[in-house]
């Protein structure tokens, strides 16, 4: 029985398996090639050896993408991942149809395409006519130039990335709905209070949901492109005025490849991408070992 | 999903790792054949009625336009998988790159098998498509750069439009200062936006000095004149409120429409290409402005002119076909025909035509000389004699195997300079460097 459902698992893999082959490793394998050979994707590649990697070490603009990129993620990866808690928690009190209702409006600003969020935000976040620095104003608050000043520019890019919280909501909603009502009226009958319960009981319950989508939102934070590419470097008018105040890796990566046709240099930033995210993600996992409750099936 | 940008772009990559070019650079059969281009749309009756033509004169020629701008990965995944289409029609300053590469082919050939009357051309134009002395494309379209006065703002000045004088910089700057009109941290009207960096060539050539040696070997970036004149520019924007307000204020700006911000009185004076005052034309007829050309520091008109051209990408498979398309597109009479349809058109819409400005200079001397009549609005008159007066000043930055990388470098610098990072000396001493290093000079 275990035998006959073990080979037809396999059966219905293969289709994904052959997709991984063709379409990512094979890709990859490929790109790993290439990031050891200089390679502008007209002419034929040489192997450079490690000079792409060597050259990363002496590259400023790359130094630029790094730092923006991780400042981006350490502020972005803590707010989302508490506003979507704060906005599932509120979800998991409305009862009746509403519920519905409200889990929909929630989930709608994650339908809108990244291109019209970014072009949406650029109008929103202009510091000289922007709606943002309007309400600023009403209360005696010079805003700003959220989307000009080398300052705050990656302030307006966070910002803009609260846009689109819905799958986060969504994932710890369901993580909320299923912790048991018995625990918490437990707690609530030997004198735990609204935060006591909410850190004791709750938290743990949803651990193992709050950890997936940090790691997911780390890994989309550091491969952050579509919504910053619109913004600041989608037409050659923007790219020209916006300097590299939020020059995102996966940008610049970008702009390697198929700006410059240095496709062996790009691909070797691709790795490095991969490299970190690997580390991130280990060491995340690692820490979230310690840190995460997941119930004893047993029990 | 879209975040899958990445592995798409290195996906692209590897397949193109394995995907020969199949490249033929000779004359393909034209008739019974067919044809795709890329890059080009239908947005117009300039565009449509050139189409026309083509499949008019060349009915056995199954033509297929992918319409959309021309989009810098999807043509080089093309190319590089041996799924090039016939022509391509991209921004001319791309040329140089795309040659040097040899993403496409030359078509001297083409040139002469088809006697191409490039000496229609303008001089500016024909010189951006040619590398190494080999033709890579056929230019269309030559937009000039001149100066877009707000008559009010001039008015609440105290000087004549047509007076003012771009070749004394202190009097423009102060002039600027007078035209701006801000109200605490926001700026009303800007007095004269330069457009740095995107202008950097011309602001350079009206203090005399070139970025980039006319072979398009050596870089001249670190010019005194040019660290000057950028230094002037900057110090024009930080003047009149800041880079990081200037350009959020400038932002807001639709210069196609007719709220544009001559008609809102949010700018005093601005250099731009001619098509700005084409789309005034049409959608603000009654504009109080002057157009003047921009006089270098010597009094010598400067215009750094710019456009489009048709190109054959390697592995093109019907490059006879594209060669006759290039020639049909780009020839006087099909470009009269186009300009008298957009005439037609704008008379019909009771709106004022300024002329198509085609690129080739025996189109443009009937539809300048014999078909456009004044239209009445003092303004847009005026200004295509302006116009047509600085067309054979125009100048490009030379064509160069890495262009992509010296625009970068150039602009990149204007911007650290605009944002205060960096003194003008310093971001071009900077440039410089990328550029040589890029240029391998």
């Amino acid at each position: 029985m275990r035998t006959g459902e073990t080979r037809w698992a396999y059966i219905f893999l293969i289709p994904w398996i052959v997709g991984l082959v063709l379409f990512q490793a094979g890709p990859m394998i490929a790109s790993a090639v290439l990031s050891f050979t200089d390679y502008d994707l007209i002419g034929s590649s040489e192997f450079v050896g490690v000079e792409n990697y060597a050259t990363m070490a002496a590259d400023p603009r790359l130094a630029r993408a790094i730092g923006n990129t991780l400042l981006y993620t350490v502020v972005h990866v803590p707010l989302a991942c508490l506003l979507a808690l704060g906005l599932a928690l509120l979800l998991n009190r409305i009862t009746g149809r509403a519920a519905g209702v409200f889990r929909t409006i929630f989930y709608l600003p994650s339908m809108t395409p990244y291109v019209a969020v970014g072009v949406l935000f650029l109008f929103l976040l202009n510091g000289q006519a922007g709606v943002l620095n309007e309400a600023l104003a009403i209360v005696g608050i010079e805003g700003p130039q959220w989307t000009t000043d080398p300052g705050w520019m990656l302030a307006g890019v966070v910002i803009m990335s609260l846009w689109n919280l819905g799958a986060s909501t969504i994932v710890l909603f369901a993580a909320l709905r299923n912790v048991p009502r018995e625990l918490t009226e437990a707690a609530m009958i030997d004198g735990a209070g609204a935060w006591q319960r909410f850190r004791h009981v709750t938290l743990p319950l949803i651990s193992a949901a709050l950890f997936f989508v940090v790691v997911v939102d780390t890994i989309a934070a550091l491969q952050m492109f579509d919504q910053v590419y619109t913004m600041y470097f989608g037409t050659s008018q923007a790219q020209q005025t916006s300097g590299d105040a939020a020059l995102f890796y996966v940008v610049y990566l970008f702009q390697q490849g198929f700006q410059f046709l240095h496709m062996g240099y790009a691909s070797a930033l691709a790795w490095l991408l991969f490299a970190v995210i690997a580390v991130i993600t280990f060491i995340q996992v690692k820490v979230g070992n310690r840190l995460v409750h997941y119930e004893d099936p047993a029990a | 999903m879209r975040r899958l940008a990445v592995p798409l772009a290195l996906f692209l990559a590897a397949i193109s790792a394995c995907g020969g070019v199949g490249g033929s650079s000779g004359g393909g059969a034209a008739a019974g054949s067919t044809l795709t281009t890329m890059g080009f749309g239908l947005p117009d009756e300039i565009a449509t009625t050139r189409v026309d033509a083509f499949t008019k004169a060349h009915p056995d020629i199954r033509l297929t336009i992918n319409q959309g701008q021309f989009d810098e990965q999807a043509f080089l995944s093309s190319v590089a998988s041996g799924n090039a289409p016939d022509l391509v029609y991209l921004p001319r300053d791309k040329i140089g790159g795309y040659a040097a590469r040899g993403a496409l082919q030359p078509i001297t050939g083409c040139v002469a098998d088809h006697a191409i009357p490039t000496g229609d051309y303008y001089p500016a134009a024909a010189r951006q498509v040619q590398l190494g002395g080999q033709w890579y494309g056929i230019p269309e379209f030559y937009n000039s750069v001149v100066l877009i006065v707000n008559d009010k703002a001039a008015e609440d000045a105290g000087v004549d439009p047509a007076e003012i004088d771009t070749r004394d910089w202190d009097a423009l700057a102060a002039l600027a200062r007078k035209m701006t009109k801000s109200s605490g941290g926001t700026i009303e009207r800007l007095g004269f936006h330069p457009k740095l960096p995107e202008f950097l060539p011309l602001w350079a050539k009206a203090n005399g000095a070139d970025l980039l040696s006319a072979d398009g070997l050596t870089p001249h970036l670190d010019d005194p004149k040019v660290a000057e004149a950028l230094a002037y520019a900057a110090k024009l924007v930080e003047e009149q409120g800041g880079w990081t307000r200037v350009k959020a204020f400038a932002d807001t700006f639709d210069y196609f429409g007719a709220g544009n911000p001559f008609a809102k009185d949010q700018l005093g004076m601005l250099l731009t290409e001619q098509f700005v005052v084409s789309a005034m034309a049409g959608a603000d007829p009654d504009a109080a402005v002057t157009v003047l050309p921009f006089l270098g520091r010597d009094g010598a008109p400067v215009n750094s002119v710019g456009g489009n051209a048709w190109a054959v990408p390697k592995g093109a498979k019907n490059p006879g076909g594209a060669c006759t398309w290039m020639k049909e597109m780009t020839a006087a009479d099909t470009w009269i025909a186009a300009a008298r349809a957009r005439q037609a058109k704008r008379a019909a819409e009771g709106k004022v035509d300024i002329g198509t400005y085609t690129g080739n200079q025996k189109a443009d001397a009937v539809i300048f000389g014999e078909m456009r009549k004044p239209s009445g609005r003092e303004a847009y008159d005026d200004a295509v004699e302006v116009i047509r007066s600085v067309q054979q000043a125009g100048f490009t930055v030379p064509p160069s195997k890495a262009a992509a990388e010296f625009t970068t470098a150039y602009q990149q610098a204007g911007t650290r300079v605009l944002q205060g990072e960096q003194t003008a000396e310093e971001a071009l001493g900077q440039a410089q460097a990328e550029a040589v290093k890029a240029l391998g000079s």
